[in-house]
């Protein structure tokens, strides 16, 4: 079980730095926010893999560790604050500068078809 | 003790000039003296009145884990240069007043005029080394300001950086020399460093120490190789150059090798170094003041050449040369100030400062030419007066010197060279601007100065003549004393005296007085013969150096920082990946001791599921909706994941947090464009998919060595206090809202804030709100779906309740404020999102920043409560409560701290998506509707 957790982790990584490699805001907050999946994967485990075991004291003999836990618990927090930051700018350089490009080009090569509309 | 004082009178007074200059001119130069008046008087009475001892001091600590104490010192080396420091400055007061134009604001002047004499008393008394480096570094600060006061003048601006790049340059290496004495003696206490000539000598960080303190020194004292910076400063106000460029900050770096002589002297390393340096200097200055044409730059040069004089004698470095030395401070404090003083007169009467233009002014200004003279013989070191006494003394040593063995004659000879020289140019100067027939009239015609700017060089020409004639005076107690804390060990005699029989010394003299006049006859030819050489100007190169230097961080930022995000994350992935590897290496094998758990199905089809959706999301990156879809099943499957290894208040957050996070996303894609182009080639993608498999191949490593290894925890701590020291049954809540909650108070502060930053981006945003999808098709009619509506409107207060169950229990049960903030806000935006942004903001109507601060706010103060019984902040304590009906309920202070959480989550989260979402209403403007 432990083998398969990690090679999704890794998956759930390595998706999320390819979508972070992108030259598009949108692909680039979805691969952050991709990442921070796989990220709080990562510390969660760091605790072990425990079954049947909540840390609730009183409730079982073997408990998972908290620790990660709450790590991880303020962790997502934190990501939703910074996906939504992310994203938000990337709205604001689309309104200010009229691109969503963050691939150092300034002039952008708009969709023909949005023009349209 | 009150010496602090000092310094601090100094610095109120740099306030004083803003605020008298509403009283007029006059006022504000009187108003500025007070402070530095009154600071001259403190030193006086203190030297005077106090009782034998050596040193006075007083310290207060600062930083003591680096060694930084606020450590003054009073005595006799202080003593000299706070003379010099305090009562030339209040005779620059009062020239300035008189020197500045209706033009210049006299404030700024004065404002940084006395920040500079604050930062001198700061250097001369402190008695911490990293202290008196700060004001070092104050110095060239205030210096800076003070050059480049006509900032319109690009020389004055050049010269001014110039002065900074240099002085601040040797700063850095004075820095790195006082932390190697630090790490050598093992603090930075000036007194106990001076104690510690011998470790430090013997220590092989010596060397080091040496050249970079002299390093410092060197430059601040414009010796030879860094002498090129002061002539340029002569682009500053004349009050400046008598000031600074004379007498006070071109001496600190004099200062400083005095202060640290009892440590770091007494090696052949510190006498070749210095005796030589500063012999060099003094020739080299000497002869291009001979050579310059302008007042202020034969001065410049002329006072490279006596810091050089000064220098070469420290580093001789035998009592009777310090004696010197110090006695030379002061007399070329005395007659270069005037000299100074009287060219600013000049200038200011005639318009010019070019010698070659100058000419017969003992007509029209016969006082000035007559202080003018004195001041002059004085620095040619002619006898009856002070400057020739210093001198003389100054020949003397080197005609004793012995320190470079067989090549000794060395020393007497470029000391002659020097006097000669410096005959020669004090002649020219006297003579070209005063009594030779001029060539051209000059730009304004010339008459005595108003007397009050002339006081000050009358007062110092006449302390010239009386320290020449009874040089005894200022021997007890000034520089007696000055000696006693220079010197390391015992005192010794001396006697100060204008006429010491002939000797060698003498003889030396007046060779060098004949030879000069002889060179000053033949100043035509030597002129002729300088012609031959390309002129070199000091500004040409360092602008080159500097233009070139600038160039290639150009091109070096220009290289790393494209502005291409793809390039920076590209570069972060490569690093980290190539570290994670050098780590992975490491390890003897992947799999460790700990056995797997066995496999079961529900587990795999999550696995799978996880794989899919994350691979998907990827590589339908181009089709924005559809990968956002598969993004939410990732996000899904990740909270089931937590709910099926225990962690049940993970799966609850990552839940709530993921139909937050799509809403997010889903309004935020209406705004951008619906596609991504294709716009990476072949090469491009065959990159980073090796990289994010590289990258993603690490972390799986790394995640299945751990999880396969012994895990050593401290939960065990938390595990067994989260009830009697907590008292609550869910750790992970415990953990947040008690054992971590400062960390849990930071971050939502952190929500918080990037709420607001939130707000303010959306601030005026405009978009482009495209009217349709991107097939084309027209957005549907029914904006508000009859069912949806209803099902929202009869779910809400359901969701308040089950939000309001779920943050009472999370003490004991898997809950508390974090989800419970998440689920109402929850609630709140289905609402926004069936019935639209305009009904609901009509029946929530007030704003959610407020609502996030307070939060932020009650936990604050939850933590801040503590404080009153005496607990450390974020002490949390509890009880049992029985109430009638209910029963026994237990109520923690935590509970308080957790209600901040709930308001700061629903705070931020719907300050981000009400915000968002409003503008989407029909009344924004848009393309159609503008």
């Amino acid at each position: 079980m432990e083998a398969l957790y990690a090679i999704t982790t890794g998956i759930l990584t390595a998706s999320g730095i390819y979508l972070t490699l992108r030259g598009r805001t949108f692909p680039v907050v979805v691969g952050l926010t991709l990442l921070s999946y796989a990220v709080n994967l990562f510390l969660f485990s760091m605790g072990g893999l425990t079954t049947h075991g909540a840390a609730l004291v009183g409730t079982t003999e073997h408990y998972a560790d908290p620790l990660p836990q709450a790590l991880v618990l303020t962790a997502i927090v934190i990501g939703f604050a910074m996906t939504a930051f992310a994203i938000i700018l990337a709205m604001r350089s689309r309104g200010d500068l009229g691109s969503d490009s963050v691939d150092g080009n300034r002039t952008d090569r708009e969709d023909p078809r949005e023009n349209k509309a | 003790m009150t010496l602090p004082w000092i310094p601090l009178l100094t610095f109120l007074g740099v306030f004083v000039p803003a605020l008298a200059i509403r009283g007029g001119r006059t006022v504000c130069a009187l108003a500025t003296a007070v402070a530095p008046a009154i600071a001259l008087g403190l030193v006086l009475f203190f030297y005077l009145g106090h009782d034998g001892e050596e040193v006075m001091r007083t310290s207060f600590q600062w930083l003591p884990s680096l060694g930084l104490e606020v450590a003054f010192r009073l005595d006799g080396l202080s003593l000299l240069f706070l003379l010099l420091i305090l009562g030339i400055g209040l005779l620059i007061i009062l020239y300035t007043r008189y020197y500045l134009s209706e033009k210049d604001s006299m404030s700024r002047f004065y404002a940084f005029l006395i920040l500079f004499m604050t930062s001198m008393v700061g250097i001369v008394m402190s008695d911490n080394l990293l202290l008196m480096w700060g004001f070092w570094e104050l110095t060239s600060i205030s210096s800076f300001l003070l050059i480049s006061f006509w900032s319109h003048e690009t020389t004055a601006r050049k010269g001014a950086r110039m002065a900074m790049t240099v002085t601040g340059a040797g700063g850095l290496a004075l820095l790195a020399g006082i932390m190697l004495i630090g790490k050598v003696t093992g603090t930075y206490d000036i007194g106990t460093v001076l104690e510690s000539h011998d470790l430090i000598t013997a220590s092989p960080l010596y060397p080091a120490i040496v050249v970079l303190v002299l390093l410092g020194a060197f430059t601040k004292s414009a010796q030879f190789p860094f002498h090129f910076w002061l002539p340029h400063a002569m682009a500053a106000p004349t009050p400046v150059s008598a000031y600074l460029h004379s007498a006070t900050m071109v001496k600190a770096g004099i200062f400083l090798m005095l202060r640290l002589h009892p440590a770091l002297s007494g090696t052949e390393l510190w006498t070749v170094i210095v005796t030589l340096t500063g012999l060099v200097t003094l020739v080299y200055g000497a002869w291009f003041a001979f050579l310059k044409t302008d007042l202020k730059g034969i001065l410049a040069f002329s006072t490279i050449s006596h810091l050089g004089l000064i220098t070469s004698l420290l580093g001789l470095g035998n009592s009777q040369a310090l004696i010197a030395a110090l006695f030379h401070i002061i007399n070329h404090a005395l007659f270069k100030a005037s000299l100074f003083m009287a060219a600013g007169i000049v200038d200011h009467e005639t318009g010019s400062r070019d010698v070659r233009k100058l000419g017969g002014l003992y007509r029209l200004m016969p006082i000035t030419t007559a202080l003018t003279c004195i001041a002059t013989i004085s620095m040619a070191g002619v006898p009856p007066l002070n400057g020739f006494i210093s001198k003389e003394m100054f020949f003397t040593e080197a005609l004793a010197s012995q320190q470079f063995g067989g090549l000794s004659w060395i020393v007497p000879l470029l000391a002659g060279l020097g006097g000669l020289l410096s005959v020669a140019y004090s002649l020219r100067l006297a003579y070209a601007t005063f009594f030779r027939r001029p060539r051209q009239e000059p730009p304004k015609t010339p008459h005595e100065p108003p007397w009050p700017m002339r006081f000050p060089i009358e007062l110092l020409v006449v302390l010239c003549i009386i320290v020449g004639l009874v040089p005894t005076l200022p021997q007890t107690p000034i520089l007696e004393d000055a000696v006693r804390v220079t010197m390391s060990g015992e005192m010794p005699e001396f006697h100060l005296a204008l006429w010491h029989g002939i000797n060698p010394a003498l003889l030396l003299s007046m060779a060098v007085i004949a030879a000069g006049i002889v060179l000053h006859l033949l100043h035509r030819h030597m002129m002729r013969f300088n012609r031959q050489f390309r002129p070199q100007d000091a500004r040409y190169i360092f602008e080159a150096f500097v233009q070139r230097l600038v160039g290639l961080c150009q091109r070096l930022t220009d290289r790393l920082e494209n502005g291409s995000l793809q390039r920076y994350m590209f570069l972060l992935m490569a690093v980290s990946v190539l570290a994670m590897a050098l780590g992975l290496a490491d390890l003897d094998t992947l799999t460790g001791n700990l056995g797997q758990q066995p496999l079961d199905p529900i587990v795999a089809m999550g696995a799978a599921l996880l794989i899919m959706g994350g691979v998907l999301t990827a590589a339908l990156h181009r089709y924005r909706l559809i990968s956002l879809l598969m993004l939410s099943v990732v996000g899904l499957v990740v909270s089931l994941t937590f709910a099926r290894f225990s962690a049940p208040d993970l799966a609850l957050t990552q839940l709530s947090v993921e139909v937050v996070t799509m809403i997010l996303l889903m309004l935020a894609l209406f705004f951008l464009p619906q596609k991504t182009p294709k716009e990476s080639g072949g090469a491009r993608v065959v990159r980073d998919v090796l990289i994010a498999t590289g990258f993603g191949g690490a972390v799986a490593s790394l995640n299945f060595a751990v999880l396969t290894r012994d895990l050593d925890s401290i939960s065990e701590f938390f595990i067994r206090q989260s009830v009697p020291g907590g008292g609550g049954h869910n750790v992970v809540n415990v953990i947040l809202v008690d054992f971590r909650g400062f960390d849990t108070l930071g971050e939502i502060t952190v929500l918080a804030i990037a709420g607001l930053a939130i707000f303010k981006l959306l601030n005026r945003l405009r978009l482009f709100m495209p009217a349709t999808d991107m097939e084309g098709r027209l957005w549907s009619d029914d904006r508000h779906p009859t069912l949806l509506m209803v099902v929202s409107q009869t779910l809400l207060p359901l969701a308040l309740l089950v939000s309001f169950f779920i943050f009472l229990r999370g003490h004991n049960q898997p809950g508390g404020g974090f989800i419970a903030g998440l689920i109402t806000a929850v609630a709140l935006i289905l609402l926004y999102m069936s019935r639209g942004v305009e009904w609901a903001q009509q029946r929530l109507d007030f704003q959610f920043q407020p609502i996030a601060i307070a939060g932020v706010a009650l936990s604050t103060f939850t933590g801040l409560c503590s404080w009153l019984f005496g607990y450390p902040f974020l002490t949390s304590t509890f009880d049992h409560f029985h109430l009638p009906l209910i029963g026994d309920i237990e109520l923690a202070s935590a509970l308080i701290f957790d209600g901040g959480i709930y308001l700061a989550v629903v705070g931020a989260t719907l300050m981000i998506l009400a915000n968002l979402g409003k503008l989407t209403t029909a009344h924004r403007p848009n393309k159609d509707n503008p």
